[in-house]
């Protein structure tokens, strides 16, 4: 298991949120989440502009054997979307935290970060989910 | 290689076609092709070559044991086909008058007088063109049960979570929000979980028993009561009706509603993915929304279609020409070289193989899903252990077993069982095949542990060796395409 | 035992095995209320010789009258080796290729009927099939809804020319999905669809429009015209075809400027016997674009771990068994041994040998047209060009004729009348490559006979 950035937060569902200090966040799949899917083969991306709330479903990560909704952990409105990801969704496998980014939420209630688990918390459930 | 790359341009299969091109300059230019689709142009005997050699790239019935979970991959005899076959049957046009077609639908009447009585249901339709369109046709007709009530509040299906991908898929189809119901550790429905989720939103639950785990849910009576009550219908996936045929009937366990695998219990060929039937029965209270066509007998005229004009209430028309008839056709045959008694000789039979592989594998040390339970017609191991152990995964056993002249087990499903293989038999194969298939399991076994990378890389003697499936979704080649300027020619 | 191997010998051994002492005892876990008494209403099972002849006498009841039917289902010939090798046990009797290593023929012919319907019908994709024409078009319908995302009105125009089973087949399988149907009523002079039947009704924004080629009259659409008209209002544009027709006619994928967005129909003309209506094999081919929103089965090619090619099934992710609630459709084992015999029988014809076929079935229907309408009181009800069926109208109860017709062992063509009955006492009739000129002959002479006495009646 490789480390998990302490400088991130995370979901239950384990999506990655990065805070990027301008009332918009960046939103990825752990590494956990990447290795238990296996190789992706497909990632369905939210359309830019699009409203979402807490746990909407908004994009979809494929692999052969599975398909895997990804929540939006915070609220807001869709403001970017990893094109690179189109034809190369294996970035996710190679850098989950990095170039696999998925999405980008101007964020309507920026208090809702608050409620996100940090690195300690994110740990502690992987090891509880054993 | 691919029939297009036998293709050479000119070569053609003469006697087939027309000896000449008749006159078609009629047909306005406009609306004309302009260039010649790119089909192959190969002899008779070279399409007669290809393709006899790609099927000996198939595992079947007819050459392999193929205890394919959940599919029941019986014997299909061949009577079945070549009697379906018959000129009368298969030149006969779907908009044939009913006076050209008594035979046939004597056939088909005395098959949906069998199937009521094999299931204890009420009434049956023979229009589904498989299991999934089957269960479509089941949740429509619970849902237009409710509508017709004007009790429009019902709007949820409840779905055990081992349930068959194409039961929440259908019942999304028919407008249904679907909730999950748990299954217990003893591989019954957990009865305490459906109570607390039944309500008045409750259309109904969509039940397969015995279930996927391969055991008879001994709670179906609580379950059907509990369902009921709330005012839902019961739904039965026929999936496994092969394990209880002619010993129980799912009318007698209180099923609203169901619908049969011909292609499964009844042994129409499985033909490569189809085609199969999927005939829905009904209880008295769900008749009159049955999918059409359905054949009624007037004792004086004969045999009748009820269509739209008939019964004004059904859910509708599935496909364009009321279903599968020639499998329809099969599965009657079969059924009357079964007969009462052969009909429950299938599930006898199927249990008892089930069961003594079941017992075999226990034996040689292979861990089982539900050890404390009777197998039905079928029964999961789990493989757990061999892969924390060996680093062998199912997937690898199961392609192994193909180097060993088995096809696989189902793998990876239901999904609650961690490396499960889900193994029937069926009642057809002997005790010999079983005991075969035991042998190779404790072999592969002992490689794994003595040679892990033989099986990892399995198989080995097969027309391929393991595929690339990520490759095949990541670099998309769905179909042949003629290279530039070659092969396409003006008409 | 029918089907069942097992000895007095081996069933003493296995239940020893397993610990019991009967079969009976294997079912122990069933509550004893619930086990079946008697199976009333099953007669004894009877020997394969007793069968055959009872099969033989229905069979042979039925007869063998001269089809003049089409509307949907066409009497074409089948070469002899499709069906032979087609059920082949190991095509016959195996299942859904899940282990690819182990069903690579079935694999490969998915593939090679995918490429063949792609050429046929000018698109870049097809699934490996559906249930048939009219379940395929509802599929269609769905996926057209599903795909759009310009327009997400989920409203559909369907043109009153496309087959009435097809459209009711639609409406049964859609109704749930809040989708609207809109009907597009047809020229009573030319037997077409025009752009003003289209504009009349299309004060809405709508997903996609159905285009039927050639329509259920047989006549010819305007295709190009009607795909340009669509999708300049943003619509997706679906062709359902007739596969032998397209032997000779545009394909979907070059109709006017943009080319239909999807294509479907009834494979069964492609070496499947009419079997009284199935089982036949419906087909869907589209735009790369929408590839992921395609329902059914689909093989792809791929390598193996020495790089050797092989297939195997691709995109599974679209489907019931891993998507579950969130699949594309339901849909699970469909046609795969229809998809093997059209493979083989587009192989075996070719492009050439379809179109003779298809030369053969329009040049026919017009002589039969031509010959019937010599017959007092017979005539074309349209006049725009057809393909190989035709729409005529009878001085006599459609109805009436049909079975006069039929006691003469003629099955004169299908009654248009009860679904259209604008069009008064109307018939659709077909004649195929095989009618010869002699079963023509013999048709307009029972034609005849039997107005006298549906006249008299």
């Amino acid at each position: 298991m490789s480390s998990i950035p302490s400088e991130l937060k995370y979901t239950e569902s384990h999506e990655w949120v990065k805070d990027n200090g301008d009332g918009t966040v960046t939103v990825g799949i752990t590494d956990h989440a990447q290795d238990a899917l296996g190789d992706l083969v497909f990632v369905e991306l939210p359309e830019i502009g699009k409203q979402v709330a807490v746990k909407d479903a908004c994009a979809v990560v494929e692999s052969v054997k599975a398909a895997s909704d990804i929540y939006s952990p915070l609220s807001g409105e869709v403001v970017g979307a990893n094109d690179a990801l189109d034809g190369a969704p294996e970035t996710i496998n190679e850098d989950a935290y990095g170039d696999g980014w998925i999405f980008q939420l101007k964020l309507s209630d920026p208090s809702q970060l608050d409620e996100l688990m940090d690195a300690g918390g994110y740990e502690q459930l992987l090891a509880d989910e054993g | 290689m691919l029939i297009q790359e036998h293709s050479r341009p000119g070569r053609r299969a003469t006697a087939q076609a027309p000896l000449t091109t008749a006159d078609h300059s009629t047909l306005p230019q406009a609306l004309r092709r302009k260039q010649r689709a790119a089909l192959p142009e190969v002899s008779e005997m070279q399409a007669v070559r290809h393709y006899t050699r790609l099927s000996q790239q198939n595992f079947s019935i007819d050459t392999h044991f193929y205890p394919l979970g959940s599919c029941t991959m019986k014997y299909n005899p061949r009577a079945c086909n070549s009697l379906a076959s018959l000129p009368g049957f298969l030149a006969r046009h779907p908009a044939a008058p009913e006076s050209h077609s008594q035979g046939i639908m004597a056939c088909l009447h005395e098959l949906q007088d069998m199937l009521k009585s094999v299931t204890g249901m009420h009434a049956v339709s023979l229009a589904p063109a498989a299991g999934a369109q089957g269960e479509l046709a089941g949740v429509m007709m619970i849902r237009a049960y409710h509508d017709a009530r004007g009790d429009h509040d019902r709007r949820e299906m409840l779905v055990p979570d081992a349930a068959h991908g194409t039961n929440p898929a259908s019942a999304i189809m028919a407008g249904f929000k679907v909730r999950e119901v748990p299954t217990g550790r003893n591989g019954d429905v957990d009865i305490d979980a459906l109570r607390a989720v039944v309500g008045p939103q409750t259309a109904g639950i969509m039940l397969t028993n015995p279930s996927t785990v391969g055991v008879f849910d001994r709670n179906i009576q609580a379950i059907a009561k509990t369902v009921h009550e709330a005012g839902g219908l019961l739904y039965y996936d026929g999936a496994n009706l092969n394990a209880i045929l002619g010993k129980v009937r799912p009318g007698d366990m209180g099923f609203d509603v169901i619908h049969m695998n011909l292609h499964k219990t009844f042994s129409t060929p499985h033909g490569g993915g189809g085609p199969g039937a999927g005939p829905v029965g009904v209880s008295k209270r769900l008749e009159p929304y049955l999918p059409i066509p359905l054949v009624e007998k007037d004792d004086d005229e004969g045999y009748h279609w009820l269509d739209e004009d008939d019964r004004p209430e059904s859910i509708g028309r599935l496909t364009a020409f009321g279903g599968n008839m020639g499998i329809l056709l099969r599965a009657y045959i079969y059924a009357r070289l079964l007969g009462a008694e052969g009909m429950r000789r299938v599930s006898e039979f199927a249990t008892l193989n089930a069961n003594y592989l079941q017992a075999r594998l226990r034996a040689a040390g292979f861990q089982l899903a539900y050890p404390e339970r009777r197998a039905s017609h079928e029964f999961i191991i789990t493989l757990k252990k061999e892969a924390k152990d060996f680093g062998v995964n199912t997937m690898d056993v199961a392609k192994r077993l193909l180097d060993y002249g088995y096809h696989a087990p189902t793998t990876y499903f239901p999904l609650l069982v961690p490396e499960c293989l889900l193994i029937e038999p069926t009642e057809t194969e002997p005790k010999e095949a079983l005991d075969g298939f035991v042998e190779a399991m404790i072999k592969i076994r002992a490689e794994a542990e003595q040679e892990p990378e033989t099986v990892r890389q399995a198989p080995h003697s097969l027309p391929v060796r393991r595929l690339d499936d990520v490759r095949a979704a990541r670099q998309l080649d769905v179909a042949w395409k003629p290279a530039e300027g070659l092969a396409e020619s003006n008409i | 035992m029918p089907f069942i191997p097992h000895t007095d010998e081996d069933i003493a051994a296995m239940l020893d095995t397993i610990g019991v002492d009967s079969i009976d005892a294997l079912f122990d876990e069933i509550p004893a209320e619930l086990r079946a008494q008697g199976l009333d209403g099953i007669p004894a099972g009877l020997s394969e010789m007793e069968v055959t002849q009872l099969l033989q006498a229905r069979a042979r009841s039925d007869g063998e009258p001269t089809c003049f039917i089409g509307a949907g289902a066409y009497d074409h010939h089948i070469p002899a080796a499709v069906w032979q090798i087609t059920t082949r046990g190991e095509f016959y009797s195996a299942y859904t290729p899940y282990q690819a290593e182990a069903s690579q023929g079935t694999l490969q012919v998915l593939y090679e009927f995918q490429s063949m319907m792609t050429a046929l019908t000018g698109l870049d994709v097809s699934n490996a099939s559906l249930y048939d024409g009219a379940s395929a078009l509802a599929e269609a319908v769905l996926m057209a809804v599903r795909s759009n995302r310009k327009v997400k009105h989920p409203r559909v125009l369907m043109p009153r020319t496309v087959h009435p089973f097809y459209r009711r087949t639609v409406a049964s399988i859609v109704q749930h999905q809040g989708i609207e149907l809109v009907e597009v009523d047809y020229d009573k002079r030319s037997g077409r669809t025009q752009i003003a039947h289209c504009e009349a009704v299309a004060d809405q924004p709508f997903a996609a429009l159905v285009v039927p080629q050639p329509n259920v009259f047989g006549v010819l659409e305007d295709v190009d015209a009607l795909t340009d008209w669509a999708q300049a209002r943003d619509a997706l544009v679906i062709g359902v075809v007739n596969p032998v027709a397209l032997a000779l006619l545009s394909p979907p994928g070059d109709w006017g400027q943009a080319g239909a967005d999807i294509a479907c129909g009834e494979g069964q003309p492609l070496g499947m016997p009419l079997a009284s209506g199935g089982p036949y094999l419906g087909f869907l081919c589209c735009k790369q674009a929408f590839i992921r929103q395609l329902p059914g089965r689909i093989a792809g090619k791929t390598e193996d771990l020495d790089g050797k090619v092989g297939y195997t099934l691709t995109l599974q992710a679209r489907e019931q068994h891993i998507r579950r609630s969130k699949a594309t459709s339901n849909i699970c084992t469909n046609q795969g041994l229809l998809v093997t015999a059209a493979t083989i029988h587009m192989a075996i014809l070719g492009a050439e040998g379809l179109e003779r076929v298809a030369a053969a079935c329009h040049a026919n229907t017009a002589r039969l047209a031509q010959q019937l309408c010599e017959v007092p009181g017979v005539e074309p009800i349209f006049d725009a060009p057809a393909f190989h069926e035709r729409a005529l109208r009878l001085p006599a109860p459609t109805e009436t004729v049909l079975a006069g017709l039929a006691e003469q062992d003629i099955l004169g063509g299908f009654d248009l009348g009860h679904e259209y009955p604008e069009l008064g006492s109307a018939l659709l009739v077909c004649a195929t490559e095989k009618r010869t000129d002699a079963e023509i002959a013999a048709y307009r002479e029972a034609l005849t006979s039997a107005l006298v006495v549906a006249k008299a009646a």
